[in-house]
């Protein structure tokens, strides 16, 4: 583990109630990468964003962001920890009684001291580079479901954020808008000198922008870790897995259907109908 | 030999105790949420517009049905106490009457239920939506505490907001038991005000109403916000939540009517 690495996990496990959801996992994000962290749908990855948060707590194992371990953390020391970090939910979050100028001032209104001019000017700076700058005075229930989350993402870089972390940035976007935030997350983590974590399971895109990428499979004790490596050795594992999430297969170690009775039986009345 | 217990009797025993339980619990849930505002509230010194917002929108929205509702019970407070009052030949005390029936009672009570239907479950609703809408959870990943910046102004501003609208309740309430009594029917005017004014006393009557309103205001809100935080974040669990926001609220406001009734003026 680098003492420089912005967020590392160590055995982490999860679950809610009695539910497992995330099994032993090990993991680090390194200082200036974009990790993309991969798996089926439910399979527990936004729940690994809400733990790097510190919106819920691990079970066992640790979360350390930035050096600061996120059990048993004082309100201050979270708050502070995140003030840090910039997270992109899934669908946007705006809040919908302020416009999408509003949205973005938010944070600098909570946590600067700046002057009501320069609150404009790095608004406006940060929405033009997610190319939104004309929509400022738009309210979100005006604008597109990826102009929305585009705007949260120029609200999730408004404190110039060390660690990013996306939750399924490309999900419903058409191909232009989910190449351009494709590219867009890779040059603001460049432009930044942030490290970032993208949870999503669209293969092509994140193949194209990831340092690293780190897959996920459901097991019985939760999520756990098959592969961790740089896209060219995943396209190369022989992983069946790893192959069959990646190439889209029906046939593989996760079977497409829902465990259930016998066709016949449902059809034919042995089984009882639902 | 011990006779078995009747399973169906074991069911209905673990079902009440489930539901004692499951009130208990939310009871100290809506305690812990409610010293989690109070420890909060000291903040909005700091930023008194975001209580000044919330005063003007929780004010705006119950303002129309607070005035009109008054006029009305005004209006029949004046014809009734009128018909009861002459019975014994003292219609000149309508004013009394319709003062005190107001200040004491009605003002406070009417305008606290009045809220609960209209501002507070628009605060449970927006409370529960931007729950629904990952609003709260992202506020809380951008360092800022929800409970700070979203329910302390909305309690402080229900706080504010429904002694004054209880205030403007009466003042409307007596213009109308005026209008009827001195306008319609004919009671002399003097008598009217002289004996309101010489008989509402402004400690015994007019503060304690006051007392009601206050709070009233605090617990309706209260309850308003706790179901808005801790409905499902779904269609139905927010729509659960409102209708419990009514149910809950009303209730609350009128079995601590009795409380505060007995304490400020039967001399418990």
């Amino acid at each position: 583990m680098s003492p420089s690495s912005p967020l590392v996990f160590s055995n982490v496990c999860f679950g809610y109630g009695m539910r497992p959801v995330i099994d032993s996992l090990s993991l680090e994000v390194k200082a200036g990468e974009v990790l993309a962290i991969m798996g089926g749908s439910g399979v527990g990855k936004t729940t690994l964003l809400r733990l790097m948060t510190g919106l819920v707590a691990s079970s066992s194992g640790s979360v350390s962001v930035f050096n600061q371990s996120l059990s048993g953390v004082s309100h201050q020391d979270l708050f502070a920890v995140r003030r840090r970090m910039g997270l992109l939910f899934q669908f946007g979050a705006l809040f919908t009684d302020l416009s999408c100028f509003e949205n973005v001032a938010f944070p600098l209104r909570e946590h600067t001291t700046l002057s009501e001019q320069m609150i404009q000017d790095i608004v406006l700076l940060k929405l033009e580079s997610v190319g939104l700058r004309g929509a400022a005075q738009l309210m979100p229930s005006e604008i597109s479901g990826g102009m929305a989350r585009r705007v949260a993402l120029a609200r999730a870089i408004a404190l110039d954020p060390e660690l990013i972390l996306y939750d399924e940035p490309f999900a419903g976007l058409d191909p232009i808008s989910l190449g351009v935030t494709a590219r867009l997350i890779r040059r603001l983590n460049d432009a930044l000198g942030a490290s970032s974590v993208v949870v999503t399971h669209d293969v092509a895109e994140t193949f194209a922008i990831a340092d690293r990428i780190a897959v996920l499979a459901p097991g019985k004790a939760g999520a756990r870790l098959v592969a961790v490596g740089e896209p060219t050795s995943l396209r190369e594992s022989q992983d069946p897995y790893l192959r069959q999430f990646l190439k889209g297969e029906e046939d593989g170690p996760v079977g497409f259907h829902y465990p259930a009775p016998n066709l016949s039986d449902s059809f034919f009345g042995k089984a009882s109908r639902p | 030999m011990s006779t078995p217990t009747p399973p169906g009797l074991r069911t209905r025993v673990e079902s009440l105790g489930g539901s004692f339980l499951s009130v208990l619990e939310q009871a100290g849930a809506f305690l812990l949420l409610f010293l989690a505002i109070l420890r909060r509230l000291p903040v909005l010194f700091a930023r008194p517009r975001l209580v000044a917002a919330q005063v003007h929108f929780l004010g705006n929205y119950s303002l129309a049905i607070i005035l009109v509702s008054g006029l009305f019970v005004g209006l029949v407070l004046g014809l009734q106490g009128y018909y009861t009052l002459r019975r014994y030949g003292s219609e000149e005390a309508l004013g009394l009457l319709v003062a005190l029936s107001l200040v004491r009672e009605l003002g406070p009570v009417v305008t606290a239920l009045l809220f609960a239907g209209r501002a507070g479950t628009a605060l449970t609703a927006e409370i529960g939506l931007m729950k629904a809408g990952e609003q709260l959870s992202a506020m809380e990943a951008m360092a800022v505490d929800p409970v700070a910046r979203v329910l302390a102004p909305r309690l402080a501003g229900g706080l504010i907001a429904v002694p004054v609208l209880a205030t403007l309740f009466s003042a409307v309430g007596i213009m109308g038991g005026w209008l009827v009594g001195v306008g319609l029917i004919g009671v002399d005017q003097g008598a009217f005000w002289s004996q309101m004014s010489g008989g509402v006393a402004f400690y015994d009557d007019v503060l304690n109403g006051l007392v009601k309103a206050i709070v009233f205001g605090l617990v309706v809100t209260q309850i308003a916000l706790y179901f808005g935080y801790s409905a499902r974040p779904t269609p139905e669990g927010v729509s659960r939540a409102t209708t419990a926001t009514v149910v809950v609220g009303s209730l609350a406001v009128l079995g601590l009517d009795f409380v505060l009734t007995a304490l400020m003026f039967s001399g418990f």
